[in-house]
């Protein structure tokens, strides 16, 4: 069993377990932070992959903004005051959740370039400079590299103007 | 993996450890006297009232929102950093339009207020 | 003499001899070697700080016109000892109700998020933690980190006003990240690479000279980062009742503050790495010593500034830092990427002495126009200032009204 496996098996195993207690926990500040714990399990894999850039982006961005947003928008509703929160219809949630695994699962495994192994990568620098000589590349990734920067304006101008209290406005 | 990450991931695990280390030195020379009042929560010295929960701000949410849009918009643009010295003119003009976009939602929050700390 | 230049390697080879000659397997060898390197970086960074807080409270006491700590040992020596002593043996008091995993695990996030740091800065040519090729991103992201202790604190007191104050610093926090992320994008531009070691290892000319007002940038976000004045409304002594840290006692609330000093010289250091070249000078590569010499000279004279700049600005309230980093800083911080971006490609090739005054030149140009466009902005807001209401009559006059009365009571 090399190094790589037993690392493998472990983050495995934390992404599992705190996967399932972010689902089942009552507390929601508690399933936020497994949340955290399940985020660091997945770049702990990406870096495993040796895509390096990927695994620190996912903790830069995942857990670095994405998981505090969560906690302060916990913050922000009522459900934080009154911290359990029960959904009785967990059964249902578990059995739909099983046939997506399923279907996923299939759907992997029936496609023809999954059981081909991927050429490796010559990892380091070169790999960032070519993600980003194919984001400006107008053959390569420009529109949707463009775009994005839309969507984000988008998100931006549409949260502030929900969430922002206008004065002489009453809600 | 490459060994570099493996060197970082045991240094993080050692780091984790030697302050959970010395407080736990601490944890065993120091005098454990609990009484009520030791432990009652502070509130300027007085009895606390009411419950520990406090009214959110909605101004915390939207600096962590517009802190989560110019993150993403940096992790977009560290590819291009890396790829300066390849990259022509034409790319750099892409990348002024890409920041100008997001620096136009910048402006927008300022107009609005959304950076007024209410 | 290859001790002499390099020893860290010379003994690192040694000791990898050592144990493959006891016939341990190589990837036993070098686990065992990075646990080692690893160990002993962590904990010499952990005892440094008793160094350190000992040069800062002394430096602190110049500035304020007093000796500073002077009585336990030769010039106060030991008096950081003497106050760790102290605090080991406090009581570790948890309040009730606090959730006690999240309590105890918060101090622990704090320091191991500033001790992860180290993991990647180059001390020498030959000596590092190690080199992963996103150092940059890794120093964000170990950011991140620190800020999650900080919610945790504030979350698990259990005290009203803990979690106002973990929001305000993670506010504070997480805000003054973008122009750090932003600034740290320049020296990745000028060196093509997110790793330390090549950014350090490509300054032929230190990157400060070649974008100064980047570096300023820089600077400011990342002495706001660390939570120091003048941007220490977070944990500072007369805003402890607001401050996320009230419930904790004894060694946890003294790790706070240790992982507050570790990290004041960390972004020294880190500064002097990627503005000031580092472990460059004459002679550095020949013998690696000199490396982390010049690098320890580098870094003092950073932290030196910083702690000057401690204790001689006064605090800014938490509206006006706010205000300052969106409104100042980030646009600041986007304009220099963008004139960066432009003016190097359009200078010609190679690091000719044209293109170092091209970049001087242009950001000496965005110095100049932010200044006046930050000038007409003030004057505006002067004069838009209208009186609120007529002035009371004041009852008594035994002294001199001054001029203009609306001017002292706006």
């Amino acid at each position: 069993m090399t190094g790589m496996q037993v690392i493998f098996l472990i983050s495995a195993v934390v992404i599992l377990f705190s996967g399932t207690m972010m689902v089942s926990t009552r507390k929601l500040i508690q399933a936020a932070l497994w949340l955290i714990l399940t985020l660091f399990g997945v770049a702990v894999i990406f870096a495993l992959l040796e895509t390096s850039f990927l695994a620190i982006v996912q903790v830069v961005v995942y857990i670095g903004a994405i998981a505090i947003l969560i906690v302060f928008a916990i913050m922000l509703t009522h459900l934080a005051v009154d911290d359990t929160y029960q959904n009785r219809k967990w059964i249902v949630t578990a059995v739909i959740a099983m046939i997506a695994l399923a279907g996923i699962l299939l759907a992997i495994f029936t496609w023809p370039q999954g059981a081909t192994l991927t050429a490796p990568l010559p990892g380091g620098q070169q790999d960032i400079r070519a993600i980003g000589l194919a984001l400006l590349d107008p053959e390569g990734y420009l529109i949707p590299f463009e775009i994005s920067s839309l969507l984000l304006l988008a998100a931006l101008v549409g949260s502030i103007y929900i969430g922002l209290e206008r004065k002489g406005e009453t809600k | 993996m490459p060994h570099e990450w493996l060197y970082l991931l045991i240094f993080l695990v050692i780091s984790l450890f030697i302050p959970a280390f010395a407080i736990g030195m601490a944890a065993l020379l120091s005098p454990k006297k609990p009484s009520p009042l030791k432990n009652s929560i502070y509130e300027c010295g007085i009895e606390t009232v009411g419950s520990s929960r406090i009214q959110f701000k909605a101004q915390y949410y939207l600096y962590a929102l517009l802190f989560l849009v110019f993150d993403v918009e940096t992790v977009f643009l560290y590819p291009f950093a890396v790829a300066y010295n390849q990259v022509l003119f034409f790319g750099v003009v892409e990348v002024v339009l890409f920041v100008l976009i997001l620096a136009a939602g910048l402006a927008y929050a300022w107009r609005a207020g959304a950076l007024e700390w209410v | 003499m290859s001790f002499i230049a390099d020893p860290v390697t010379f003994i690192i080879n040694w000791l990898s001899s050592v144990l493959s000659g006891w016939g341990i397997a190589d990837m036993w060898v070098q686990f065992i070697m990075f646990v080692l390197g690893a160990g002993i970086l962590a904990f010499g960074a952990m005892i440094f700080t008793i160094g350190l807080i000992w040069v800062e409270r002394k430096l602190g006491g110049r500035v304020q016109d007093r000796i500073g700590p002077n009585r336990v040992g030769p010039w106060g020596i030991f008096q950081t000892i003497a106050d760790m002593l102290k605090i080991f043996t406090k009581e570790l008091i948890t309040p009730t109700g606090a959730d006690s995993t999240l309590f105890n695990l918060a101090p622990i996030l704090a320091m191991a998020s500033v001790l992860g740091l180290w993991a990647v800065i180059p001390l020498s040519p030959t000596v590092f933690g190690t080199n992963i090729d996103v150092g940059i991103l890794y120093l964000i992201g170990v950011g991140a980190l620190g800020e999650l202790g900080i919610i945790l604190a504030g979350l698990s007191s259990n005290n009203k006003y803990a979690l106002v104050g973990g929001f305000r610093a993670v506010a504070q926090l997480i805000s003054y990240e973008v122009p750090f992320a932003i600034a740290l994008l320049i020296p990745v531009m000028f060196s093509g690479s997110m790793g330390l070691n090549d950014i350090v290892a490509s300054q032929k000319v230190a990157f400060i000279f070649q974008a100064p007002v980047a570096a300023l940038v820089f600077f400011i976000a990342s002495i706001a980062e660390n939570g120091r004045a003048p941007f220490d409304l977070i944990e500072a002594d007369s805003e402890i009742v607001a401050g996320f840290n009230i419930e904790y006692s004894g060694l946890k609330f003294g790790m706070y503050y240790v992982a507050d000093f570790l990290h004041a010289f960390t972004s020294a250091m880190i500064f002097a790495s990627l503005f000031l070249g580092g472990w460059r000078g004459p002679g550095a590569e020949l013998y690696p010593i000199l490396g982390f010499v010049y690098l320890f000279i580098k870094t003092a004279a950073v932290y030196l500034l910083t702690v000057t700049i401690r204790f001689t600005v006064p605090r800014l309230r938490i509206d006006q830092m706010m205000a300052f980093n969106w409104k100042y800083l980030t646009p600041l911080a986007l304009a220099t990427l963008l004139v960066t971006a432009i003016v190097d490609k359009a200078a010609p090739a190679g690091q000719g002495l044209i293109r170092i005054l091209l970049l001087w030149a242009a950001n000496a140009a965005l110095f100049f126009v932010t200044d006046r466009i930050v000038t007409i902005f003030r004057r505006n807001r002067e004069k838009e200032r209208k009186v609120v209401s007529e002035p009371r009559p004041v009852p008594i006059a035994v002294r001199p009204l001054p001029a203009s009365e609306s001017e002292v009571n706006s």
